[in-house]
């Protein structure tokens, strides 16, 4: 037993139900109680799809458990099959069914539906909802991708889209746009956009773009066993992955990497002096692994920032995560736990936090800037407009968003020169995101956060027997707030280490010249 | 009673109309949903839901967006080991409270939450909660309840968790007034003034916003209902003595007359006195529902079930907007306690208990209503077939109880209507910024003193 306060992943049926929502004329049924309907309002809100997911739920309440449960699925898969009509099926059950062991696999096969219907089985007490996708997506193309002949033209599947998934949408167009360039079609993009007969025919494409290892590399690494396709490595995020991309690309069919980059414009926004402000900024990043090492390596090489903490919250990948990690000499977090998040935030005390809805909101706690790079989505995440993440656009959209948070340029020159100003001041914010500069009060601003956990916790770092002269702690409230906590804490520790116990302004800019980069 | 009730009841109500019972999928949430607002309304309790990650995952669904900042909820996830009988799980259930009352001091009412797997493993919460209180009283009270959607539907879970609360409410012989029922802190405010007001003695409220201010009960307690889904904690209250006091339900001015009525007949408050206190706010709220009821008049609606309210709601959109009802979905009927509204809502409309959503879908699609009541799950969907549709949530989660709110209530109805209007009007025609040659705009130009040289001198 575990307290959560707020998860990361959903249970693995919604991983399932990514997975049917994004595909064409497949059909769920899914043996569930009543209140796990809840999981549509997932696809139809924060995603705004105009049609409901392609979804039967038996919604089983107390009084049919002493019943006859398994009656109640065969008659729901019985009449989704004939309502919908759907190619294929795919059948399973959420936490509670596992419980009560109907056997949906079972039940729907015993139906005799003219249509091959797909037994899961996620076990939902274990593992979690990118589990969930990429199981789903690998049972169903096992049951129905053979090997075929390949097309004439040299080909490949797009493996990994889901319903709900990161700029998913964006990503698919275009990546495709990437290949088309390099005269390389998409032969089937799955599962996004796939019908059950579009599974079929994915063993006509040469090779296979594995765009989200968490969704799709089962499937991957089926399809290069069975039909013989290999499957590229790198993920295409970032100007240098997307490079690499297209080498790896080249190298698997022999088509020329080169391609018309006229569009891309991350570098020299990144090398015009405005940017001069970005050097060094320390940003923590965390969440999906795929998305956290692409972003990690744009932060420190295309965008010339300081990787202070990286992680993720899905252990799957924790092995690659790590080695990620290590490459930017640092321990990468590994964790579900957001309340763990937090603790690291806070300590890091980063100057930019690139991570998920959740880390967006720690963010907001302790006052960081963050952009969102990862899963789990949130309606923020679904924009109007084209925004992808992967290929050369997605590298100029990830320049503006990430760049977007942070107070700019002479902007913060002027703060770093004018602390002390009344409305002008740090915790005013930047001027570009509208909010209104309050005045400045006196004493030190309390967090709004009302009864929370962390009430107790405060931001004296370890403080034990060191004391701030008040001239001191006066000098240290002029520090920009972002990078308060962290002068705070180099200076008490350069106390600490030389016995000091009373600190003073000297202390504070020993400490500073201390540990100047 | 005939007094109690307003003078233009129909001729034949609902109350005796044949019930469709449909058995299918049911697209609704399950009672752990309560929790979002429960935990707000009381401000030293803390909701532990014992169960999946799939309830974590709903919780966070149905509310992360709102209110991030603050969990007083969270989730006591079943793991394997819990399941296959390794770990013994009230162990573990007493560390991790342990854990949270040591990290939260202040928590004094600890509501351990029952949920679909914890119900169906037989895990014993009753038991729990009172070793639990054994080991954390005085400081914290704990109770139990079940959410579970196998057990409850969205607004029952309320209803578990305050039938919960009421056998170990103080006992007490005053003759007092319950209100019953979580209602937003400004809603709850003007009831009680209104109450005081018409001079009725000593008032209460059910939740109180913490553990020190509960009410106490006792066979002089007399009790009202604001929310209609409240079934169990009636029976639980009533098991204590305490006596209800029927009436409508207080949504729209007639409805908030009405239930005030009841409450007033009950402490034999002068007819005169009553007229004198309601009369300026029924103006008000008359004045604003007239505001919306141009939008909503002769535009019929349909009801998918959703959180019981559906009744008392069709009673006001149907007497007070002008609007004609086709279908009222709702969870579960409870006729002893809707019974009055159902009175008032002239026969007619489909009354339905349950849900087959497929069915109900069909139906929906071939009566095309003006304005669809649904969940958010049907919502989009159904816009994307060109109807209008009203979240039904929003009406859980927004101030829509007496006089004051009436007119919200009516608005909160009309704005997809007005929305739609204003999004399918003809495209007004805009003038270009050079003046010349557009095509001829009287009304844009009007006012700015001159035709066509006030589009020229415009902003380029």
């Amino acid at each position: 037993m575990k307290l959560t306060l707020w998860t990361y992943e959903g249970p693995t049926h919604v991983g399932a139900m990514r997975v049917a929502t994004a595909m064409k004329g497949l059909h769920y049924v899914l043996h569930a109680p009543q209140g796990d309907t809840y999981a549509d309002l997932l696809f139809t809100m924060i995603e705004r799809r105009n049609h409901r997911p392609p979804v039967t739920y038996t919604t089983f309440q107390a009084r049919d458990l002493g019943g006859d449960t398994a009656n109640l699925f065969k008659d729901a898969a019985r009449e989704a099959y004939a309502r919908f009509k759907p190619q294929a099926m795919i059948v399973g059950a959420s936490c509670t069914a596992e419980l009560i062991q109907d056997d949906p696999g079972g039940l729907a096969q015993a139906l005799g539906l003219p249509i091959p219907v797909i037994p899961l089985d996620l076990p939902s007490y274990q593992r979690k909802e990118n589990f969930g996708a990429d199981e789903t997506f690998l049972q169903i193309v096992r049951t129905l991708a053979k090997p075929v002949a390949r097309t004439d033209s040299i080909t490949c599947n797009l493996l990994g889209a889901t319903g709900l998934g990161f700029r998913h949408r964006d990503d698919v167009t275009e990546v495709t746009r990437l290949l088309a360039l390099m005269g390389i079609a998409v032969n089937v993009c799955a599962p996004f956009g796939a019908s059950p007969d579009d599974i079929t025919r994915m063993g006509a494409a040469h090779f296979n773009v594995l765009l989200y290892p968490e969704t799709g590399e089962a499937a991957a690494r089926y399809l290069e066993k069975t039909c013989g396709q290999p499957f590229t490595k790198v993920v295409p995020i970032g100007v240098g992955a997307t490079r690499d991309f297209l080498h790896e690309v080249s190298g698997l069919t022999g088509v020329s990497a080169k391609v018309d980059e006229t569009g891309l414009r991350l570098p020299w926004w990144s090398a015009s002096v405005d940017s001069t402000y970005l050097t060094g900024k320390r940003v923590f990043l965390f969440g999906d692994a795929t998305h956290v090492i692409a972003a990690a390596r744009i932060a420190a090489t295309e965008i010339g920032f300081e990787v202070v903490g990286l992680g993720c919250y899905n252990r799957e990948y924790a092995r690659p995560m790590r080695a990620a990690a290590k490459a930017h000499g640092l321990e990468a977090l590994i964790t579900d736990d957001y309340l763990e998040v937090e603790a690291e935030i806070e300590r890091l005390a980063p100057e930019l936090i690139l991570g998920t809805q959740m880390e967006r909101h720690i963010g907001k706690r302790l006052g960081i800037p963050c952009a969102v790079i990862s899963a789990p989505v949130h309606v923020q995440d679904f924009p109007a407009r084209y925004s992808p993440q992967m290929g050369f656009e997605g590298a100029n959209v990830i320049f503006d968003s990430w760049i977007h948070p942070l107070v700019m340029g002479l902007e913060e020159h002027l703060l770093t020169m004018f602390r002390e100003d009344f409305e002008f001041h740090d915790a005013a914010g930047a001027s570009h995101h509208g909010g209104k500069a309050t005045t400045r009060i006196e004493a030190e601003p309390v967090e709004a956060s009302g009864g929370d956990i962390f009430e107790q916790k405060n931001d004296t770092g370890a403080a034990g027997d060191l004391a701030w002269a008040p001239d001191a702690e006066r000098e240290l409230k002029k520090i920009p707030f972002f990078v308060r906590g962290k002068a705070r804490r180099n200076t008490e520790k350069y106390a600490a280490e030389r016995g000091v116990t009373a600190i003073s302004i000297d202390t504070l800019y020993e400490a500073k010249a201390h540990y100047a980069r | 009673m005939s007094l109690d009730l307003p003078a233009n009841l129909p001729e034949r109500g609902c109350r005796d109309t044949p019930v469709l019972k449909q058995r299918g999928q049911r697209e609704v949430f399950c009672g752990l949903t309560g929790i979002i607002w429960l935990h707000r309304k009381m401000q030293d309790a803390f909701f532990l839901v014992v169960g999946s990650r799939t309830c974590a995952h709903l919780l966070q669904a149905a509310a992360g967006v709102m209110i991030f900042a603050e969990p007083r909820f969270g989730t006591a996830i079943l793991e394997e080991k819990d399941l296959a009988g390794l770990a013994d799980a009230n162990v573990e259930l007493d560390r991790e409270v342990a854990r949270l009352l040591a990290r939260r001091p202040d928590i004094r009412q600890l509501f351990l939450v029952g949920s679909c797997p914890s119900e169906v493993i037989k895990l014993d919460l009753a038991r729990a909660a009172e070793r639990l209180n054994g080991q954390h009283s005085p400081h914290v009270r704990v109770y139990n309840y079940s959410g579970s959607g196998i057990e409850t539907t969205f607004t029952q879970g309320e209803d578990a968790c305050l039938a919960a609360m009421v056998p170990s409410l103080p006992a007490t012989d005053k003759r007092e007034l319950l209100i019953v029922g979580a209602l937003p802190d400004v809603v709850e405010d003007q009831a009680l003034s209104l109450l005081k007001s018409l001079g009725i003695p000593v008032t209460r409220t059910l939740p109180a916003h913490r553990h020190s201010e509960l009410p106490a009960v006792g066979p002089h307690t007399v009790f009202a209902l604001v929310q209609p889904f409240l079934g169990d904690t009636h029976a639980a209250l009533t098991r204590r003595g305490a006596r209800h006091i029927p009436a409508p339900f207080p949504f729209g001015e007639e409805g908030t007359t009405a239930w005030l009525r009841a409450v007033a007949n009950e402490f034999g408050i002068p007819r005169d006195h009553f007229e004198a206190v309601t009369a300026a706010p029924r103006a008000r709220a008359l004045k604003a529902i007239a505001a919306a009821a141009t939008t909503l008049s002769g535009k019929s609606v349909f009801f998918f079930p959703d959180s019981q309210l559906e009744i008392p709601l069709a009673r006001f959109l149907t007497r007070e907007c002008g609007m004609t009802a086709i279908e009222v979905g709702t969870p579960y009927l409870q006729t002893g306690i809707v019974g009055p509204d159902l009175d008032m809502l002239a026969e007619g409309p489909t009354i339905s208990e349950g849900q087959d959503v497929d069915l109900q879908l069909d139906r929906a699609r071939a009566a095309r209503p003006d304005l669809t009541v649904c969940g958010l799950g049907l919502a989009n969907p159904l816009e994307a077939e060109g109807l209008s549709t009203k979240w039904a949530i929003e009406l859980v989660f927004t101030p829509v109880h007496f006089y004051e709110q009436a007119g919200d209530l009516a608005a909160l109805f009309a704005r997809p209507l007005r929305r739609k209007a204003i999004l399918h009007a003809p495209p007004t025609p805009i003038p270009s910024p050079q003046g010349g040659g557009a095509a001829p705009s009287p009304r844009v130009g009007e006012g700015w003193g001159g035709g066509a040289s006030a589009s020229a001198g415009g902003q380029p």
